[in-house]
């Protein structure tokens, strides 16, 4: 679907500032469209004269759709555990797969015997069906094993759908696979959903820092891939008494076909500092001045249970390691309680963020963004607070 | 008559206004609070270039003009004008005189590796008894054989200390007067030459100030800037481009402060509207504003002048003495502007105010600058 | 060694802000800057030249505006650039527009080692680089932290949700990198006047061997549907109480009428 500029246009300029991409263009009296568009359409609305329109453009089909059916979603294995994303996806895979009157499938790639827990979450999590790959080669995530596996059952099994995590290591392998089956896939998507018109698989990402959402299909290509951000949704209850076909495969490639040698693993974060499954974060930005104060977060964050966060800004002033950071180019949490301590809130790190249950602001400038996303805000100096609040909850909890 | 930098000085006044904002503000507070001067800050300016700006590429410069070397120490100005002055006394007093007055031997030797960037450099004219009286010199020089043996000390020497060559004056011939002063290159290092006390200053606490110390130091000939007696000369000229540094300097300073009061003024609000909103400040703005924009066309005409090889001795000191007084008061209104927080050094107005001062002051008085301007016109 | 870094020029999104009124996006006054993870590429490209010798070059696919950015690389040294675009290039997702800085790749021939940045700072999607290695089959390490290459041998460390993992390959492969991995260098003031008066050639679809159906709008299986701001969560309380601890104690005591702690 093209954006075209017609004659009608009258030269009023209404849609130069109003496209995202700067696209538009005036020359000799009327608006344009350079090759940035990205006919988002966000014009077609604003022209007071209806000289923009959107356009079908023919395509040749690449496929037959008819032959892909089915939702599936990549359960992502660590130490042998699923990661809570694929399970969030199993339950939204769920919802859609519902929708369209198809099946629900998980793919589990693993170690031979290793992934034992993964075929059982999966199907009490909500799928009908296991495709398992099994091999030394998936001992540790491996961009070149992992995709041919990958893209293999999806040339022999023809799934419509397909849901990643965005991961790192999902994030490596879903454009992989994409690219090799030659269709469509969508990045950190936050929500999900069927579009009424097409029928087809409506996928929501932020773009532009988070400053704005896009809603993206993927009309003639199949399957309709995806990757979607860790936390977003919510983990079905399990129902461990469910159960379905497993389809065993036997991975076609050693661990010598990898191009990719797995040395080790430098652990940086253990259990406790684990961004994506923490149920409590404390967060520290500008705010906290240096890198001693954040001590003084690891502290609350214990007397909490919770795990210790940072702002780009903190993480950019070394106060913070790159992994703890929260936002856009960071991690995408969604805790029960986040703190956010001297954060002024930018929309890059609101998009990390937003998806927490209950948000604590504490931050000294009462026009702070993060006060409007927060549920308690706490005008005051975070190094004020922090020490009282370390107090008064051990008091608490020590009751 | 045209009033619009060219392509060429607008893509440096960009690249030095990014670097001032990502490398030099972080630190600026810290700089201010602890008199820090960061030599890896100014070493990484040495490495990009900017020392070399307005000189010849022959000599390790950067083949650019001069107001490009005016504009990037008005980008450096308005964010940490220590660091402005600390280039503007390599570039203008140390560089430009060797540049001017040097043999071949000595621009090798000493104006490559500072318009490299490997160098720093200075410039010792100054003494205890010796302002703006400037023959009144008591360091002196003695020919002993291949060697001058010099004695005496120099003060308020900014980069002392730091810097790896000094253009230094003393006096060859007391009898002869200001006739009688001969300028020469000194090496940090060599043996009698030591520092005195660091400076303990109103402002620019990021920029080094110390006494130069010279106790039977052992100057080679070679090391005679221009011919002996030719001191005076030297120094008059090369103060005559240092005071286009300075007037950028000050320009820097206004125009910052200038920008931080707009800002405040937008975002405080009294009385249920910004204070901007009334007329008393808003006026006071355009009168800033207007002082700042005359600063500048009169600072960037004299180092246009310079460029052209025309007379610009005069318009130099309009500059420097018109830059230096408008960024006293422009500050001092700002503080103004900011009222009780602008007196708080949590704000940077209060530190743009105490740097302004000293640019009323060195590289000769406004008094002095007065001096020069009606001299020229009563000629 | 010889290296290609691919860049891209986007909209200095830390600076967009929303038209609370309008609801759109204000773009004005928003500058066009390098990528900001493209930028650490480069500069990692720059290093291993600075130790190995070889080329850098750098490209970009985009409208003609964005020469400047490869300039910007030129002015931090990279040794050569060349702009990808053409306005049948319009419309590219992730698919199509990898397919065209691989056909760019391909023709500049030589290369060792291509390096991008994690991700494009206004799209997110952290894709292209990954695309671009399928369509050149080769190998490919994302979220690079820390790189050291010795004679073929690749060494790096690479960001994971546990922590660093540390990988081997050989050359060549393609890598995307993390902010941590290094500063970026200023431009000097020769790199600077150098690269202002380089002319930067451009590239169209007539001189890569690329097949039409697969670039641009065409080529690109994804369409947006629909672009909207994000619903904002809504605002709560603010507690202010005349001291510190009576504000912490409550805020404590509302997050315990909340059953929240």
């Amino acid at each position: 679907m093209a954006i075209r500029f017609t004659d009608a246009c009258i030269g009023c300029g209404a849609c130069e500032p109003i496209c995202p991409f700067a696209a538009i263009e005036m020359k000799d009296g009327k608006a344009y469209n350079t090759e940035a568009c990205t006919s988002c359409g966000a014009c077609v609305d604003v022209c007071p004269v209806g000289a923009i329109v959107r356009e079908a453009e023919e395509k040749k089909t690449a496929v037959n759709k008819d032959d892909y059916r089915h939702v599936w979603v990549y359960l992502e294995l660590s130490d042998g555990r699923p990661r809570n994303v694929g399970l969030e996806l199993l339950g939204e895979g769920r919802k859609l797969a519902d929708a369209m009157g198809q099946q629900l499938a998980a793919v589990v790639l693993g170690e031979r015997g290793a992934a034992e827990a993964g075929v059982k979450e999966a199907f009490a999590y909500g799928a009908d069906k296991v495709y398992l790959v099994e091999g030394e080669a998936y001992k540790h995530y491996n961009t070149d094993a992992f995709t041919s596996a990958f893209a293999d059952l999806i040339e022999t099994h023809k799934p419509s759908v397909v849901l990643i995590g965005a991961t790192n290591d999902g994030r490596d392998l879903a454009p992989r696979i994409a690219c090799r089956v030659k269709t469509g896939l969508t990045a950190d998507c936050t929500d999900l959903g069927i579009d009424e018109a097409t029928g087809l698989v409506a996928w929501t990402r932020p773009a532009f820092g988070g400053n704005i959402m896009a809603t993206i299909l993927c009309a003639d290509h199949r399957p309709q891939m995806g990757t979607v951000r860790p936390n977003v949704f919510k983990r079905p209850a399990p129902d461990y008494g469910r159960s379905g076909e497993v389809v065993v495969v036997a991975g076609k490639v050693g661990p010598q076909d990898a191009r990719v040698k797995f040395i080790d693993l430098l652990r940086v974060c253990t259990a406790s500092c684990n961004l994506e499954e923490a149920e409590v974060i404390v967060s520290g930005g500008r705010g906290m001045c240096n890198r001693e104060n954040f001590a003084l977060l690891e502290q609350l964050a214990e007397v909490l249970g919770g795990t210790v966060g940072a702002s780009r800004a903190a993480v950019d002033a070394g106060w913070q390691s790159a992994l703890q950071q929260v936002g856009q180019s960071g991690k995408t949490v969604g805790p029960k309680i986040y703190f956010a301590f001297g954060i002024s809130g930018a929309i890059q790190h609101l998009a990390g963020m937003s998806s927490s249950d209950v948000v604590i602001a504490i931050n000294k400038d009462p026009d702070a963004p993060i006060f409007k996303v927060a549920d308690y805000g706490v005008v005051g100096d975070a190094m004020e607070i922090l020490p009282i609040m370390i107090e008064e909850f051990k008091k608490l909890k020590g009751k | 008559m045209l009033f619009e930098l060219t392509e060429d000085q607008i893509m440096i006044q960009e690249m030095v206004r990014d670097f001032a904002v990502k490398a030099v503000a972080p630190g600026v507070a810290e700089r201010d609070e602890a008199c820090f001067f960061d030599r890896a800050l100014v070493d990484q300016m040495g490495e990009l270039g900017l020392n070399g700006l307005g000189f010849p590429e022959q000599y390790g410069g950067t083949g650019t003009d001069y107001l490009s070397y005016i504009l990037a120490v008005e980008e450096l100005s308005k964010v940490d004008d220590g660091i402005g002055v600390t280039l503007s006394a390599t570039a203008s007093l140390c560089a430009w005189p060797i540049y001017a007055y040097g043999t071949e031997e000595q621009k090798g030797k000493y104006l490559r590796p500072i318009l490299e960037g490997r160098h720093m450099g200075a410039f010792g004219l100054t003494e205890p008894n010796a302002g703006t009286d400037a023959a009144a010199q008591q360091t002196t020089a003695v020919l002993d054989g291949e060697h001058y043996i010099l004695n005496g000390s120099k003060m308020f020497i900014t980069n002392a200390g730091e810097a790896e060559t000094y253009v230094v004056f003393a006096m060859t011939d007391k009898a002869k007067g200001l006739k009688g002063i001969t300028a020469f290159i000194l090496e940090k290092g060599m043996p009698g030459f030591t520092f005195g006390k660091k400076e303990h200053k109103m402002g620019i606490h990021s920029s080094i100030t110390m006494e130069l110390i010279f106790q039977d130091v052992k100057v080679p000939k070679a090391n005679l800037l221009g011919k002996e007696g030719e001191g005076f000369k030297i120094a008059m000229t090369t103060l005559d481009g240092g005071r286009i540094g300075i007037a950028a300097q000050a320009l820097g300073i206004a125009q910052a402060a200038l920008d931080h009061a707009v800002k405040y003024s937008k975002e405080r609000v009294q009385f249920g509207k910004p204070i901007c909103a009334n007329q008393a400040i808003a006026f006071m703005l355009a009168d800033m504003h207007t002082k700042v924009e005359a600063a500048r066309l009169l600072t960037y005409r004299a180092a246009w002048l310079k460029q052209q090889n025309k007379p610009y001795s005069k318009e130099a000191a309009m500059a420097k003495m018109y830059a230096g007084d408008i960024a006293m008061e422009v500050t001092t209104d700002a503080v103004q502007i900011f009222g009780g927080y602008g007196y708080s050094a949590e704000y940077p107005v209060e530190r743009l105010m105490r740097n302004a001062k000293i640019t009323q002051i060195y590289e000769g008085t406004n008094q002095v600058q007065r001096m020069v301007i009606s001299g020229a016109l009563l000629r | 060694m010889d290296i290609i870094v691919c860049v891209k020029q986007v909209p200095d999104t830390t600076e967009v802000k929303i038209d609370p009124q309008t609801n759109t996006l204000i773009r004005q006054g928003v500058p066009s800057i390098v990528n900001p993870f493209d930028k650490n590429a480069v500069e990692a490209a720059l290093q291993l030249k600075e130790q190995h010798g070889g080329k850098v070059t750098v490209i970009s696919m985009g409208p003609p505006q964005a020469q400047e950015s490869l300039k910007e690389c030129l002015a931090m040294g990279a040794d050569e650039a060349v702009l990808i675009s053409d306005r049948a290039f319009g419309g590219a997702d992730v698919l199509a527009t990898s397919y065209t800085l691989a056909a760019a790749i391909r023709k500049i021939g030589r290369y060792d080692l291509v390096l991008c940045g994690k991700q494009a700072i206004d799209g997110d999607t952290a894709q292209v680089g990954p695309e671009i290695a399928e369509h050149l089959g080769i190998a490919q390490i994302t979220y690079v932290a820390k790189l050291a290459v010795e004679g073929d041998n690749v060494r790096v460390e690479r960001e994971h949700e546990d922590g660093y993992e540390i990988l081997e390959t050989k050359l060549p492969v393609l890598l995307s990198v993390v902010k941590s991995i290094n500063e970026p260098r200023f431009p000097t003031i020769k790199g600077k006047m150098r690269a202002s008066r380089t002319k930067i050639p451009v590239w169209g679809a007539a001189d890569l061997a690329v097949d039409p159906d697969c670039i641009g709008l065409k080529g690109s299986p994804t369409q947006v549907r629909r672009i909207f701001t994000p619903p904002q969560r809504t605002q709560g309380v603010v507690i202010q109480k005349e001291t510190a601890r009576e504000t912490v104690v409550e805020l404590i005591a509302k997050l315990t009428d909340a059953k929240l702690v």
